[in-house]
């Protein structure tokens, strides 16, 4: 009886190995400048920074975990598991960014 | 069909094919075994998304109210050493997927080769981990009563002392799955070695990568945050 799971060719990990090589050199290389300064704002080097990081760790966990390969169940474990992470820093953020906006009795 | 003579025991209902001795009873298959495990190591690596998670939780909050103590308190850490130990990682989770692709194919040699490399680049990790670490200790960047704030950041002391915390913090804890992850490969180690893996059973292996690969991606995630923040400022890294 065969597994469900079908064995990836090398060549399928080496270039996913390669992808995050070059991620994260392109990382350290985009930190070297101060984007923000260059464009007024105060958030590009980071969203820069996490996109690249939130990509290699979508190759990590689709090729090399092989969540490609497992069940719908899995797949949806897997998903939800970040999802809730998002509510966390969501419903935390919602609060302490937004405590300023109304003034407090007595202060 | 049965080409084999089919004596009669406690298996007898699960029908004619030989059972694997690997399969435990309370599975159909061994197909539903690995699913299952596979499953139930990724509910446990969600509960380690949520404990982590409550680290990063702290480093936003913090973040967004001291932003320049964190662009100064990157500016603590060694860049260079960090990036080399994020390319370990990632060599490291290769040589992971490697070792499980290798127990598929039953291939023995290759994951005795690949599990002794996947711990060999752990440790390295971690002897660099220990040579950051001294140097904030030599540095007296170590929050507490010794702390001595950098030439020009007295100012703001308490504030490089939380970003401090969180470093050791979260960088602490990511080594100690580093450490669990090396003793856990080296009994798969053990396994492979005794030829305990092939193409129908090679769940352990599987699955303790899948924890590998999970400590991996925290790294993935820490590096930009905590080094990178403030390295277009240049570095006094120590």
């Amino acid at each position: 009886m065969s597994t469900s799971h079908p064995v990836p060719a090398h060549s399928t990990f080496f270039l996913v190995f390669a992808a995050l090589l070059v991620g994260t050199g392109l990382t350290v290389l985009v930190a070297k400048y101060d984007l923000d300064a260059m464009f007024h704002v105060t958030w590009l080097n980071t969203a820069i920074a996490l996109t690249i990081a939130i990509i290699k760790a979508t190759l990590v966990i689709v090729y090399f975990m092989g969540v490609r390969w497992n069940t719908p169940l899995t797949k949806v474990v897997v998903l939800a598991g970040f999802f809730w992470l998002l509510i966390l820093f969501g419903l935390t953020m919602n609060d302490y960014l937004t405590r300023g906006w109304l003034g407090v009795l007595g202060r | 069909m049965a080409s084999h003579v089919h004596t009669q025991n406690a298996h007898g209902a699960h029908g004619e094919h030989e059972h694997n001795p690997n399969l435990q009873h309370h599975f159909y298959s061994m197909d539903q075994q690995l699913e299952a495990s596979t499953l139930g190591m990724w509910v446990f690596l969600v509960t380690e998304i949520m404990f982590f998670g409550g680290l990063f939780m702290a480093y936003i909050v913090y973040r967004t109210m001291y932003p320049d103590a964190w662009m100064s308190g990157s500016q603590q850490l060694n860049v260079p050493l960090g990036a080399m130990n994020t390319a370990v990682l990632i060599v490291s989770s290769l040589t992971m997927a490697l070792a499980v692709r290798a127990a598929m194919v039953g291939n023995r040699r290759g994951q005795i080769r690949n599990l002794i490399l996947t711990i060999l680049l752990g440790t390295t990790f971690l002897v660099v981990k220990y040579f950051e670490y001294k140097s904030k200790f030599d540095h007296h960047l170590v929050p507490g009563d010794h702390f001595v704030a950098p030439a020009g950041l007295e100012t703001m002391a308490p504030q490089l002392q939380i970003f401090m915390s969180l470093y050791f913090v979260m960088t602490g804890v990511h080594a100690a799955h580093m450490v669990v992850g090396i003793v856990l490969m080296s009994v798969i180690l053990f396994m492979a070695w005794r030829g305990r893996f092939g193409p129908q059973y090679y769940t352990p292996v599987e699955v303790s990568g899948l924890y590998w690969h999970f400590v991996d991606i925290v790294w993935i995630f820490l590096f930009p945050l905590l080094y990178l923040l403030g390295f277009h400022l240049g570095g006094a890294a120590h």
